[in-house]
């Protein structure tokens, strides 16, 4: 049975990671995953884990020691952010080709430049078609929980791919939560023991790994990594259902929430579903029905379950959150791949998209209420004349053309 | 001590025939003398490069040992990583034969863009044995000037220009900066002084901490020199003193071969187009200057072995 302790993200994915007791960890600091390495280095030098950590020298080292560890045998983690997770790109590729389940929170934090230590997700958006299996938390407990399920998904025989688990930085990280932690054994037992099939260190059967692939190879290597996404959909529900056997706490490829008769929808990931989850009860206590749809799974993305959710009769507007911008005119990484979901659709809402809270930004709950407030107008008139707002920017300090959005002519 | 020549001609091949690498190619020359040192029960990291291409176009491998390539930059690490999940496991019972660790790479993937992750490793104290193939530029990408390139040497980003001719400035002297590392064996080695570099690669393997080995590997494409000279090329560059062969264990510095009589740089420069343009009137400066570097390098090694 479960047991109710307070601890931060950071804590809880520390927490984690003993629980499972990887073979190997490589990590370098960062702010703000930091505290992640720290809290498992004084389980390491205590003795409370079998794990052998390697203190590297930047996180390029961390990710090419992990894939060297996990070519060896043995189930490897490691965890960054921001700058790291950028220096780490080159390799992320790799890992992921290599077919190397190896699991890794990520404290999402801007990315430079100007430098910034606080949240936003450019960091993990930039890591999104690395072939890694992305899942967002948006508590200290969906930390946990992910964590742990994240080995199983990597592991599994039809899947064998990396997974990052992400958290707000400051936000999630720093932020003091109760949750529900599960017992080491019942833990161990859950992750089981890693077995690969092919390894460097088998004496009898030597094996060559990372050849170089030409014209005749490589497009199928790379198939072939595209093949396990569409696999990884339904391993992620079955482990999620043995999670939920085992804890009471279900999961799926994103939460839906008070959304079954919902007209006017917000779709956000990480802590900031959490805020929006009050806007929402708030908007319905004012008799507005608005509704929440958190993606959990980003990667592979669940278009067609999303597509399903969004084109319900009776959803009149839809408004996707970014804590990211792709730098196109046309708004941020969530909205498109939302969009693009809902193209083939035959009836579907109008949905605009909202780039909020870079580098820490503060989004109000009064900003998010307003965001319903936009979609009635979408929903009253429709269409979208400004498909894309920046919510919570200074209209002095960033010029008109950010404060007014993209215009569609 | 290694064998002799037969002993170590009835040890198995570990790295095969029908590699693609250059006829006359020094490195894979070096690397088989190395692999008869150490046996079975290895696990090789390549950076890309050469020697990477050269023997692992999929879905063919010359190397009947384990081996992984993952990028340029990171052999060092990503062999962190394999000699610490081998720990990780044979403490646990998981693993139960025995492996020792090698991580190769040319000049550009340990002096230049491997640099960090080989200083880390060897800080951070993996029982492993780096194996540098200098061959002194970046030949798989065509033979650009990088940090191991001598003066004056014609590369393709430093070529023998009317106004610059060749490369600017003197090369890094990376064996001394690895001993510089305090790890408990560093040494500098040539395929054309085999027993010495096969009793280099035992001592290395024996050493009970990270170990590197900076090993010369001729190129005829970039040295331009016939592929048949490339042993002699190879003999020249230590009998010139431009490649000392010496050790540096356990802080020790000793010299494990001194030539006869010190020859002239210029017989180990005519033998290579990459410096044809200094015998050409003007090349004569930048000749004296590499002959007085070379002997200034000489004689501090010379001291530090006394």
């Amino acid at each position: 049975m479960g047991q109710k302790v307070a601890l931060t993200g950071n804590e809880a994915a520390a927490f984690a990671m003993r629980q499972i007791d990887p073979d190997v960890v490589a990590a370098y600091p960062i702010t703000p995953q930091t505290e992640i390495v720290q809290h498992f280095s004084s389980f390491v030098h205590d003795g409370r884990v079998r794990t052998e950590f390697v203190t590297v020298e930047s996180e390029h080292s961390a990710m090419s020691a992990c894939i060297g560890s996990a070519a060896a045998g043995a189930r490897t983690m490691t965890a960054t952010c921001s700058q790291g997770l950028a220096l780490m790109w080159e390799m992320l590729y790799i890992a992921s080709a290599f077919r190397l389940p190896l699991v890794m929170p990520v404290v999402n934090r801007a990315l430079s430049g100007p430098i910034n230590i606080h949240c936003d997700h450019s960091d993990a958006m930039g890591a999104r078609d690395s072939g890694w299996i992305q899942l967002y938390s948006e508590s200290a407990q969906e930390v946990y929980d992910n964590l742990i399920q994240a080995v199983r998904i990597a592991e599994h025989a039809q899947v064998h791919l990396p997974v990052m688990v992400c958290q707000d930085g400051f936000v999630t990280s720093h932020g003091l939560e109760n949750l529900e932690i599960e017992p080491d054994e019942a833990v161990r037992a859950f992750v089981g023991e890693y077995r690969p099939e092919y390894h460097l260190l088998d004496p009898e059967r030597p094996i060559t790994m990372g050849p170089l692939a030409l014209q005749n190879a490589y497009f199928e290597a790379r198939r072939q990594l595209a093949a396990a996404m569409h696999e990884a959909k339904p391993v992620i529900l079955a482990v999620a259902r043995e999670f939920e056997a085992l804890t009471g706490r279900s999961y799926g490829f994103f939460e839906a929430y008070r959304m079954a008769d919902a007209e006017l929808v917000a779709v956000a990931l990480n802590s900031t579903a959490g805020t929006l989850k009050e806007a929402v009860d708030e908007l319905r206590r004012q008799g507005t029905r608005a509704g929440l749809l958190k993606p959990r799974v980003f990667r592979p993305f669940p278009w067609e379950e999303m597509a399903d959710a969004l084109t319900r009769p009776g959803i009149r507007a839809v408004a996707v959150l970014d804590r990211a911008d792709t730098n196109s005119t046309l708004g941020g990484p969530l909205f498109n791949d939302v969009r693009a979901a809902l193209f083939d659709a035959g009836r579907r809402p109008p949905v605009k998209n909202y780039i909020y809270g870079l580098g820490g930004r503060d989004v109000s709950f009064a900003e998010l209420v307003s965001v319903f407030g936009d979609l009635r107008a979408t929903a009253r008139d429709g269409g979208t004349d400004t498909p894309v707002t920046y919510l919570g920017v200074q209209p002095r300090r960033s010029g008109e053309l950010a404060a007014a959005g993209t215009r569609r002519r | 001590m290694p064998g002799t020549l037969k002993d170590l001609s009835r040890r198995p091949s570990l790295l095969t025939a029908g590699h693609r690498l250059c006829a006359g190619c020094g490195a894979p020359i070096a690397i088989r003398q190395l692999l008869l040192a150490a046996g079975t029960g290895l696990v090789i990291s390549n950076a890309t490069g050469c020697v990477e291409v050269g023997t692992t176009i999929y879905p063919q491998t010359a190397w009947n040992v384990s081996w992984i390539h993952s990028a340029f930059e990171n052999a060092a690490a990503t062999m962190s990583g394999v000699e610490t999940a081998y720990r990780s496991l044979k403490k646990q019972g998981k693993v139960r034969a025995d492996f020792r660790f090698v991580a190769l790479g040319g000049d550009g993937g340990t002096y230049d863009i491997g640099f960090q992750a080989l200083s880390g490793a060897v800080e951070r104290g993996h029982r492993m044995v780096y194996v540098c193939y200098d061959n002194g530029a970046y030949m798989n990408t065509g033979i650009q000037r990088s940090s191991a390139t001598p003066l004056g040497a014609d590369t393709t980003t430093s070529p023998a220009g009317t106004r610059i001719p060749g490369k600017p400035g003197h090369r890094k002297d990376l064996t001394a900066i690895m001993a510089a590392h305090d790890v408990p064996y560093v040494a500098q080695a040539s395929p054309s002084h085999w027993q010495d570099l096969v009793a280099k690669m035992e001592k290395a393997l024996a050493a009970d901490g990270p170990a590197f080995l900076n090993v010369l590997a001729p190129c005829p494409r970039g040295w331009r020199h016939e592929s048949s000279e490339t042993i002699e090329v190879a003999r020249l560059a230590v009998d010139t003193c431009f490649w000392p062969l010496y050790e540096v264990a356990k802080g020790a510095w000793r010299l494990t071969y001194r030539p006869g009589k010190k020859k002239p740089l210029d017989e180990w420069l005519k033998l290579q187009g990459r410096f044809a343009h200094l015998f050409r009137p003007g090349g004569e400066a930048i000749r004296q200057e590499l002959q007085a570097w070379v002997d200034r390098k000489w004689a501090e090694l010379v001291a530090r072995c006394a």
